[in-house]
């Protein structure tokens, strides 16, 4: 193991969360796969650890210490790496809650980042079916009426959606404006005009729900606007750069499973008269996913401490980690799947899964064209600043 | 409500091996754990201090300065205080002096209830908790599954027994022994595990406690190991394979007869 010079709260972050991961999530794994389940019963699980409040400050209720994201990738890697589906109801949450943190009052924070901490489930929900990519397109609108906001529209594929108590929802104000013109609301689980819709069947991360949000007529206070009306773009921008290592992290801890059991398999798998892994090609094979896998860790941990710093706007950095891991975790399952050979393509071995899973974190949150269009547009913009 | 719960740590038996010259264990390497039958006390302890809503929850252990680990670890799922009797006086003790040595010790404390794991998976006596209950003259009930009422004056406890349940009304202070289906103990929270780890341990010598030197460790123990050695296997044996059970009773029977055993 590299040392990675972790704070004593950080290693008992990390072993924690991986005792969680050994002794609840992995048991349980491959049957809320299969059964495309959300892990209801793990819930006070997180809860009772105190896992949920590492990203938030202390005066909220988290244990924050002033890394917050240092410390949610660390638990996100160890949680991943027992079921990423699984740790979306932590990550999500995350997700859900990072717009508060960055553009909520003290008020805002107080009501709802303490219910983050003690665990109740948050979710984060930009995306309709025209609007994927392109976040400034959204269509769901907001009007102020009185000393309240009616929302109308739909958002799609929302993770923890309907799981959740806390939303963060993003919507026009002033449509006339563009992106300049969207706003974020929280928007809590039981305000009328608000529900969830159906629940969708994916490839992977099965044991997370994704669905779809229907606000009709919504009637949401204005005190839970979150900052100024037209910010809410600046707030999801700002969210994502604090997320994407999180995102990474999930990748990582897919893949770092990958190659444990890769390891194991290759050592006990015998196929001419030899373990398989006494073979060179496929030792190298195992090398090479080691390697990544290490540079994806020094990567994510070295943008979230860049982030706990608040040295400068980390967006390129953190579309990095989250590019490069996700497919480092892409390629890792891939091999993975074939280290095991046909065995691997069987659903009784874990391997398949991984594969299954690891495919979302190159597509959401940004999907890793967009990661590199905001990688290159800094490379230019620095260039630029340099030409007298 | 004040609980004290002694507690013991072993090596984990699920990596131990026997050295087949000395037939000791070989603990090199060997991750030390709270004995799995301790932690279901720990667990009963909080929980009843949970539900009486007062009082705490003390964790005891005899044993040399490593255990801290073990006492830490006890901190982290909600327990309140560690005691450390660590001593070299104590060193060597069986289990009449082991208890004996804890008696002593808890003499010296206020409680309403002593909890301990049925046995430890290293020595499988289950000798220590009824001796505690011995030396300090208290009622026992061993292999408690569930604690149906509890209060300062009374419990009311299920005793899991081979042929059933047993259900014993018991005047306290008291001492139980704990079976594993009393409960699903818990996992360690954040707070939990940075408490234990700044928490201090209360360390008791031999003098401490006021103990009779005489009394304890390997002086004070009547038990002496002879020897030590792995039985060897059975090996024949026949296995009786028919369709149902009174063919198997019957050639069973003849089997017998042939022999002139029956
Ligand atoms: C399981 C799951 C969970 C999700 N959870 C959430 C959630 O919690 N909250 C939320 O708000 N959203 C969520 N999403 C939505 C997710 O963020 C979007 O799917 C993602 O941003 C991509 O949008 P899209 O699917 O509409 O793809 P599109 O934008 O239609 O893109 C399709 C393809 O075109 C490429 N492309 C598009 N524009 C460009 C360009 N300018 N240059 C180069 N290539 C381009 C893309 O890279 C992609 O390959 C989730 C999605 C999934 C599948």
């Amino acid at each position: 193991m590299l040392d990675y010079i972790l704070t004593e709260e950080q290693k008992m972050m990390v072993d924690l969360a991986a005792q969680i991961a050994e002794e609840k999530i992995r048991p349980v794994r491959a049957e809320l796969d299969e059964k495309q389940e959300f892990p209801h019963d793990l819930l006070a699980v997180f809860a009772e650890s105190g896992l949920c409040g590492v990203y938030i400050d202390d005066a909220y209720g988290g244990m924050a210490g002033g890394t917050p994201i240092m410390n949610m990738v660390l638990v996100a890697e160890q949680i991943s790496k027992g079921c990423a589906g699984i740790a979306l109801a932590f990550a999500g949450s995350a997700l859900g809650a990072l717009p508060i943190i960055i553009s909520g009052t003290e008020e805002q924070k107080k009501k709802y980042l303490s219910r983050v901490a003690e665990g109740e489930i948050a979710a984060f929900a930009i995306t309709e079916p025209n609007a994927g990519s392109d976040a400034g397109g959204i269509q769901t609108t907001a009007v102020l009426d009185g000393d309240s906001y009616i929302l109308n529209g739909t958002k799609q594929w929302i993770t923890n959606g309907g799981e959740a108590g806390i939303y963060t929802v993003f919507a026009m104000t002033d449509r006339s404006k563009g992106a300049r013109g969207a706003s974020c609301f929280i928007v809590e689980k039981d305000t009328p005009g608000f529900s969830a819709g159906k629940k969708e069947d994916k490839l992977g991360i099965r044991a997370s729900a994704t669905r779809e949000l229907i606000f009709q007529d919504c009637r949401v206070p204005a005190e839970n606007l979150l900052g100024k009306p037209g910010s809410g773009f600046m707030t999801a921008m700002k969210t994502f750069d604090a997320s994407r290592p999180g995102i990474g992290a999930q990748a990582l801890g897919i893949a770092t499973e990958a190659l444990e059991l890769s390891v194991q398999y290759a050592r006990e798998r015998k196929q001419f008269g030899k373990p398989i892994i006494a073979n060179q090609g496929l030792q190298w094979m195992l090398a090479d996913m080691a390697m990544q896998i290490e540079a994806s860790r020094a990567l994510i941990y070295a943008v979230a401490r860049h982030i706990d710093s608040g040295a400068g706007r980390p967006t390129a950095y953190s579309a990095m980690s989250k590019t490069f891991a996700s497919d480092v975790a892409m390629k890792v399952t891939v091999d993975a799947v074939q280290v095991f050979g046909g065995y691997g393509y069987m659903k009784e071995y874990p391997v398949e899964k991984l594969m299954r899973d690891a495919k979302i974190t190159q597509i959401y949150e940004g999907t890793n064209q967009i990661q590199r269009d905001e990688i290159a547009r800094a490379l230019i913009k620095e260039a630029a600043s340099k030409k007298k | 409500m004040n609980i004290l719960v002694c507690i013991k740590q072993v090596p984990d038996t699920t990596e131990v091996r026997i050295n087949p010259e000395t037939n000791t264990l070989i603990r090199d390497g060997v991750d030390s754990i709270i004995n799995p039958f301790d932690t279901y006390a720990i667990e009963e302890a909080v929980r009843i201090r949970e539900r009486v809503g007062a009082g705490k929850v003390t964790v005891i252990s005899m044993g040399p300065p490593q255990v801290e680990s073990a006492l830490r670890e006890a901190l982290s799922v909600g327990v309140d205080e560690a005691i450390l009797l660590s001593d070299r006086a104590f060193a060597g003790a069986d289990t009449w002096a082991t208890s004996l040595t804890l008696a002593t010790a808890l003499k010296t404390l206020e409680f309403d209830l002593v909890l301990c794991g049925k046995q430890a998976i290293d020595g499988d006596t289950a000798q220590v908790g009824p001796g505690i209950a011995c030396h300090l003259d208290l009622p026992q009930v061993c292999y408690v599954s569930k604690v149906r009422e509890i209060s300062k004056e009374k419990a009311v406890v299920e005793r899991m027994m081979e042929d059933g349940t047993e259900v014993v009304e018991v005047q306290m202070p008291a001492v139980f022994t704990v079976v594993k289906d009393i409960n699903e103990p818990r996992l360690p929270s954040l707070k939990g595990k940075m408490k234990a780890k700044k928490a201090e341990i209360k360390t008791l010598s031999a003098a401490d406690i006021k103990a009779n030197v005489e009394e304890i460790g390997l002086k004070g123990s009547p038990t002496s190991v002879n020897k030590i050695f792995s039985p060897p296997r059975r090996s024949g044996g026949e296995m009786l394979e028919y369709e149902t059970a009174p063919e198997v009773a019957k050639n069973l029977v003849g089997k017998l007869k042939e022999m002139q055993l029956f």
